[in-house]
């Protein structure tokens, strides 16, 4: 594939320390010049998002897959601290949650039963009979499935309404999202793989709309767009008016010469920056162990040229989807974790740009199938996302000083906060160009 | 009457609107179906082209307006479509010659040039917004300037060419049928561009070499067809379907950039289920997605309580709430897919 050509990596074995040496740099710089607290606020959501880039390069790096619906697999992980550790709402589940469940049971059977009719049934009849079964399986679906929904969603709507969770441990859910994203990932690409490489783009794109609007929608499962607050943290994190009432906490941080809330904010900060941290290495010792493996070299192999690897006895189409649900999980695992970190979820934060497109440019930035150089790439594009919010209407207050303070000026300004999106499609296109190896070419 | 009061409710809630959202699907799918088979790739940044033509449109419609000139009856972006087109084809010419010849030159697998569509769907959809905020000052004066997320109402002339009231007072009938304008000027200009683009297709050299291009590339290269020409006159095509079907998409509900890049889904659905890279299929498709998409999500009701009187549902007999609508073209695509990946129509020949 041509974005794979074979070059000389240029920079040596250096090249990696120093650009991440440079990134640290960066940060430090962030952290004295706007304060600590949002400096580390801008490394934890930048690891997040390397987490989010490391699953996409498994695709796009690894395989030459392009899935476009990163956001809906993101989503769906951010479900998971939902449904596993919120506390369960009291009386839900007798209310209607039992029918809800029998609904949800009952389609899958009708699903099941509709395979079963399509592989026994003649060709003359079967499209019709299908149709008929699936449409009469959808009014039962929805007979048994909307009374349940109603009696959940009327149970104190202002603060529950919904069916809540099972009160675990929120680190829990981590797991849980990248499995419900890897189920997600199993059924889209048992479809959409082994097609033509663009029904892949366009059928991940769909389902990625999908998923977000269930999220949106579904109010007893999630409190939809009315957000679900207040999720608990991992058992070790404490939460920063906890630590501000704490006397010793007050007592260590005015010795130190620090004001208690911002101790207590960083502090915060840097106990999930050390979680975040110990999940980027496991991820990217893993990855790093499957590309150099057997496996991995497989991989390649079959990015490099699909007819030859098939040839030499590869299953083409059941690897991509094992690295399309592997690298669709982790994107999940990410979306869990973001979910912790911000401590709600509020569905109709998630937009397509912010969650596929950009976690794009930072794989083709960093530089495609490197996982390095994801992580490079998440942490310093979701560096320059944010910053680059500030900096357009910056850089066009300067630009536009000549003109008077009308509305003119006023309207460029506001323009300006546009500039991200042009940033980042202009950032894509010079590397796709100039340097389509990425900042960390692959080895 | 209870029949004729169906059909009218019908007519009203499901046929009308389904017609016009399907002809604006069908030249969206137009120009994707084209751009895939020419150029072979999924051009992602079709719905940013739309938002970004009919911004433009809209700029113009507010210049033309300021002049006093108008159409009468008819919206004043029809007058200022034509510059619209203009704009947008140069501007996709300029962005073929600054990003994609490169791809094409180094042979790139479509995939990489559906990330660059990717790269060029973002700076689009920041212009998009940049341009209608910054001109709007100077067009329409500091009041009533707009910023680039607004949701831009730029329909004017006749809004309904027959309405409700006047409907019911001819026919004395109690369900009320209303024929918006913009309904019927979508429906005659997409038969027109499609009859002229499949006469341009079908009949002229150009159209053919066009075909040629797309059946076999090497043989039509073969031939002597300067694959340059036609490389810039499929963009020049695309981007006009983009700015029409843009256009009448924003005179019939309105502007939002947003709204237009989430159009893509169910264009590309539209094209890949009359089979990608064929234009027929792409019209078809784009009606199938546009009826069955506002079939399922409208309300039932009203219709089943004329036809079945003695049946009362108790809910809207609405099979989706509408904001599964993009559920729908995604399972007609799911279902092409698993059944039949070409498509309705065999895909990718014009």
């Amino acid at each position: 594939m041509s974005a794979h050509q074979p070059q000389p990596a240029t920079g040596g074995a250096l090249r990696a320390p120093l650009l991440f040496a440079a990134l640290i740099v960066l940060f430090i710089f962030e952290g004295f010049s706007s304060g600590w607290n949002s400096a580390l606020g801008l490394l934890n959501m930048g690891l997040i998002s390397a987490i989010m880039a490391l699953g996409l390069n498994l695709q796009w790096g690894y395989a030459g897959l392009f899935n476009a619906g990163t956001m809906g697999f993101i989503a769906l992980g951010g479900l998971a601290p939902v449904l596993v550790s919120m506390p369960a709402t009291p009386g839900a589940m007798q209310a209607g949650g039992w029918r809800i469940m029998g609904a949800l049971a009952l389609a899958a059977v009708a699903l099941f039963i509709a395979i079963w009719l399509y592989q026994r049934l003649r060709k003359g009849i079967r499209g019709a009979a299908l149709l008929a079964w699936l449409v009469a399986a959808f009014f039962l679906f929805r007979w048994v499935f909307d009374p349940g929904v109603a009696a959940v969603e009327a149970i104190n709507p202002s603060a529950q309404g919904y069916l809540g969770g099972l009160g675990l441990p929120i680190l829990l859910s981590w797991p849980v999202g990248a499995l419900f994203a890897a189920a997600a990932a199993w059924a889209i690409g048992k479809i959409a793989l082994g097609l033509r490489s663009d029904y892949l783009a366009i059928a991940t794109l769909g389902i990625a709309e999908i998923i977000v609007a269930v999220l949106k929608n579904e109010n007893w499962l999630d409190r939809g767009v009315m957000n679900v607050n207040g999720l608990p943290r991992p058992f070790f994190i404490p939460r920063e008016i906890d630590l501000q009432a704490d006397a010793a906490f007050i007592d260590v941080s005015t010795k130190l010469g620090i004001d208690p809330v911002t101790a207590s904010t960083v502090l915060v900060k840097l106990l999930y920056l050390g979680l975040f941290v110990v999940v980027i290495a496991a991820l990217l010792w893993a990855t790093e162990r499957a590309l150099h493996s057997p496996w991995g070299r497989m991989m390649r192999a079959i990015r490099e040229n699909e007819i030859a690897a098939s040839a030499m006895g590869k299953n083409v189409t059941r690897r991509h989807l094992q690295i399309f649900i592997l690298g669709s999980a982790i994107c999940g695992l990410a979306g869990a974790m973001l979910i912790t970190l911000d401590g709600q979820m509020t569905p109709s934060s998630y937009n397509p740009l912010r969650y596929t497109f950009v976690i794009m440019v930072m794989v083709i930035a960093g530089g495609s199938g490197n996982n390095w150089g994801a992580v490079l790439g998440g942490v310093l594009i979701w560096y320059l996302w944010i910053k680059a919010e500030s900096w357009g209407p910056g850089l066009m207050q300067l630009a536009t000083a000549g003109l008077d303070n009308g509305v003119l000026r006023a309207h460029i300004l506001e323009s300006a906060a546009q500039m991200r999106y042009l940033a980042m499609g202009v950032i894509l296109l010079l590397v796709l160009r100039f340097a389509p190896r990425g900042l960390l070419p692959e080895r | 009457m209870d029949a004729i009061n169906a059909l009218v409710a019908l007519t009203n809630y499901v046929i009308i609107p389904a017609t016009s959202y399907g002809a604006q699907l069908a030249l969206g799918a137009l120009g994707v179906t084209l751009v895939y088979a020419i150029l072979r790739f999924s051009n992602f940044a079709h719905g940013d082209t739309m938002a970004f033509g009919t911004a433009i449109t809209i700029l113009m419609t507010w210049i033309i307006q300021q002049a006093g000139l108008s159409l009468g009856p008819l919206p004043t972006a029809l007058l200022a479509l034509p510059i619209g087109i203009v704009l947008t084809a140069g501007f996709a010419l300029l962005t073929d010659r600054i990003v994609y010849r490169h791809y094409r030159k180094i042979r790139a697998s479509p995939v990489v040039m559906v990330m660059v569509s990717v790269g060029v769907m973002f700076v689009m959809n920041a212009l998009t917004r940049i341009v209608i905020s910054v001109f709007s000052v100077p067009i329409l004066g500091a009041r009533e300037a707009v910023s680039g997320v607004d949701e831009i109402q730029f329909a004017d002339g006749a809004r309904f060419l027959i309405s409700a009231r006047d409907f019911r007072d001819w026919t004395g009938l109690a369900e009320p049928l209303a024929l918006r304008a913009t309904s019927v000027i979508t429906v005659v200009t997409t038969v027109i561009v499609v009859v002229a683009l499949f006469w341009f297709l079908n009949r002229t050299r150009a159209g053919k070499s066009m075909r040629a291009f797309s059946d076999n590339e090497d043989l039509a290269l073969l031939s002597g067809i300067n694959p340059a020409r036609v490389v810039a006159i499929t963009w020049i095509i695309a981007a006009a379907l983009a700015t029409i079907a843009g256009t009448l998409y924003g005179l019939d509900k309105s502007f939002k950039a947003f709204n237009y890049f989430q159009l893509l889904l169910p264009i590309f659905a539209a094209a890949i289920v009359g089979g990608i890279g064929n234009p027929v299929g792409a019209v078809v498709g784009g009606f199938i997605i546009a009826f069955s998409e506002v079939g399922i999500t409208y309300a039932w009701k009203k219709v089943m309580g004329y036809i079945l009187p003695a049946w009362e549902p108790s809910g809207l007999v609405q099979l989706l709430s509408t904001d599964y609508k993009f559920a729908v073209s995604f399972t007609i695509l799911i279902i092409v897919l698993i059944f039949r990946p070409t498509g309705l129509f065999k895909g990718k020949t014009i």
